[in-house]
């Protein structure tokens, strides 16, 4: 079967952003960027279904402007047959509702019996494209998924909840949304780079799938959260016992 | 207008997050309806009544809906939704699950984690990991909202709402549940804790994890919490993660032993009252939102520390 990946494009999870002093965003301009971390346990683990013999096609998808391109040869250099690059404006907003239309339009077309994406993107921390695609396909969905396995015409996903794990049984096509523990992604080796280089790489504009991207969430600003107040260094145990009962008071 | 809140519960007790998305709920300023989608769970919905704000207990009944299947939840949603102008769901792992496809249903985005209100359609939510604080507008009709509980205080008890019965929605027959794994625990519950004591990769194994910090966990009364690398390396179960990607929690005292204080797991317990690091790195970046740093080996100081205590 085929498996569909949608790979975002975000600040590298290590990179401490800063907030513009003028409070319209975060500054982006010249930092890190890398496959946001999510989504390249769910490439690996549509390679892993791959290699299994469970899976025949894996595509990897991303949403956005033409630097995302360098993320689908990641995705592809993990191991992801081709890639489709949905490309909008540089100054465009993209929303997860928004993200979640152009993937069901290349759900339609593609015609795929799984779709695999991530929780939540660590810049926007929404996590709702995958349920909200889910919803727009009519498909089933498995979020936050520690373990999948594919049996019979249907997935069982085990899924990370409050409190522990539970399993659902989903009938395909469906969604999956991964969560860390699913699996550890590989390091992608250079001559699997290579490799990449030479996969094909689809480029369309929303207006192409007919899908109208305006956001419908405005931001009107955006600041540094509150700074904690400075904190002290206790020398032994027996201060901070008396610290934490006259002071803070909290025992 | 009117906002409706979808009660979090297992079927037999109403989980705390509902109170504080009540909280949220009511700083809206209109009236707030309360959803109960369950299996048996009239005792859910009576206890939903007695919250105090809430003017209207909803409740729809089906074997259906007995594991809060997403696709059976969502629908039930969908069925009530047009009467309403917010519908709020607690930042759980329920109410991030079904929030999402109740909006894309409806064609209307939706405002995650919110940490305040500031208007009917104005919220304001953390984004990147807790780094920076976004004040968003919601500009369609229905605003659908997961809340994340630690913003708002818990709701109080002593209100008296009716209680209706809706016409459950059909099974979606798509998804099914299989089997649960619980894991087993005396403790005060993560997320509600007043006191969580933390551990991460320092603390070496499982043994250790257990050995050094349940006494103290114990003495205090405390919910146990980890970092990433902790639960990671198999030191704890992974619902005890607290973090970007794991447990957002805010309790008066936050115990940290052996943490680093990556952002991500910054993100998770940065609000809380008073913050303590124990940690022999001088350097580790937990010290920088201590209020409280001492630099120590943990297993000699916690153990000191309990028998001060």
């Amino acid at each position: 079967m085929k498996v569909l990946v949608p790979v975002k494009r975000v600040v590298d999870y290590n990179v401490k952003v800063r907030v513009k002093s003028d409070g319209t965003g975060v500054d982006i301009a010249n930092v890190k960027m890398s496959i946001n971390p999510f989504d390249e346990i769910a490439v690996e683990e549509a390679v892993r279904l791959k290699e299994k013999g469970v899976v025949t096609e894996v595509i990897a998808v991303s949403c956005g402007v033409t630097q995302c391109q360098e993320t689908l040869r990641y995705a592809m250099a993990i191991g992801a047959d081709r890639a489709i690059l949905v490309e909008t404006a540089a100054d465009a907003e993209l929303q997860p509702l928004a993200v979640a239309k152009l993937l069901k339009a290349l759900v339609d077309k593609e015609q795929p019996q799984m779709v695999i994406l991530g929780k939540q993107a660590i810049d926007d921390d929404c996590n709702q494209t995958g349920q909200m695609l889910a919803a727009l396909t009519g498909m089933p969905q498995g979020t936050f998924a520690s373990k999948v396995e594919v049996v019979e015409g249907k997935v069982n996903v085990t899924r990370e909840v409050d409190g522990g794990l539970e399993t659902v049984s989903l009938s395909l096509p469906a969604v999956v949304t991964t969560d860390l523990r699913l699996n550890e992604p590989r390091y992608v080796t250079l001559p699997n780079i290579m490799k990449a280089k030479k996969k094909q790489l689809d480029v369309v504009k929303p207006a192409d799938l007919g899908v109208d991207v305006t956001p419908r969430i405005k931001t009107l600003s955006v600041a540094e959260p509150a700074k904690r107040g400075a904190g002290i260094k206790v020398p032994d145990v027996a201060t901070l016992v008396s610290k934490l009962k006259t002071e803070a008071k909290v025992i | 207008m009117t906002s409706l809140v979808i009660a979090e519960h297992d079927n037999t007790s109403l989980k705390g997050a509902t109170h504080h998305t009540v909280t949220a709920a009511a700083a809206l300023g209109g009236e707030v309806h309360l959803l109960v989608v369950g299996s048996n769970a009239a005792g859910v919905a009576a206890a939903a009544a007695k919250i105090t704000g809430v003017t209207k207990v909803l409740h729809a009944d089906g074997a259906q809906f007995a594991e809060g299947l997403a696709e059976n939840v969502a629908a039930q949603v969908i069925a009530i939704a047009k009467d309403y102008s917010h519908l709020l769901f607690p930042a759980t792992a329920a109410g991030k699950n079904v929030a999402p496809r109740v909006a894309a249903l409806l064609d209307v985005a939706q405002v995650s984690d919110i940490t305040k209100v500031i208007s009917p359609d104005t919220f304001e939510r953390p984004i990147y990991a807790g780094n920076a604080i976004a004040t968003v507008q919601s500009l369609d009709a229905v605003k659908v909202i997961t809340v994340r509980t630690t913003g708002f205080d818990s709701a109080a008890e002593g209100g008296s709402a009716s209680v209706e019965t809706l016409t459950a929605a059909a099974d979606s027959g798509k998804s099914s549940f299989v089997g649960r794994e619980v894991t087993k625990s005396d403790r005060p519950e993560l997320t509600a804790a007043k006191i969580i004591v933390s551990g991460g990769r320092a603390m070496g194994s499982s043994d250790k994890f257990n050995e050094v910090l349940t006494p103290l966990a114990d003495k205090l009364g405390a919910a146990l919490g980890a970092s990433r690398a902790a639960v990671d390396a198999g030191y704890a179960p992974n619902d005890w993660q607290v973090g970007q990607t794991g447990k957002i929690v805010a309790p008066q005292l936050y115990i940290a032993a052996g943490i680093s204080g990556a952002i991500q797991h910054l993100a998770g317990m940065k609000d809380s009252k008073v913050i303590v690091a124990i940690n022999k790195d001088p350097e580790a970046p937990i010290f920088s939102v201590a209020d409280y740093g001492l630099e120590a080996d943990l297993f000699t100081a916690v153990p000191e520390l309990v028998k001060a205590l």
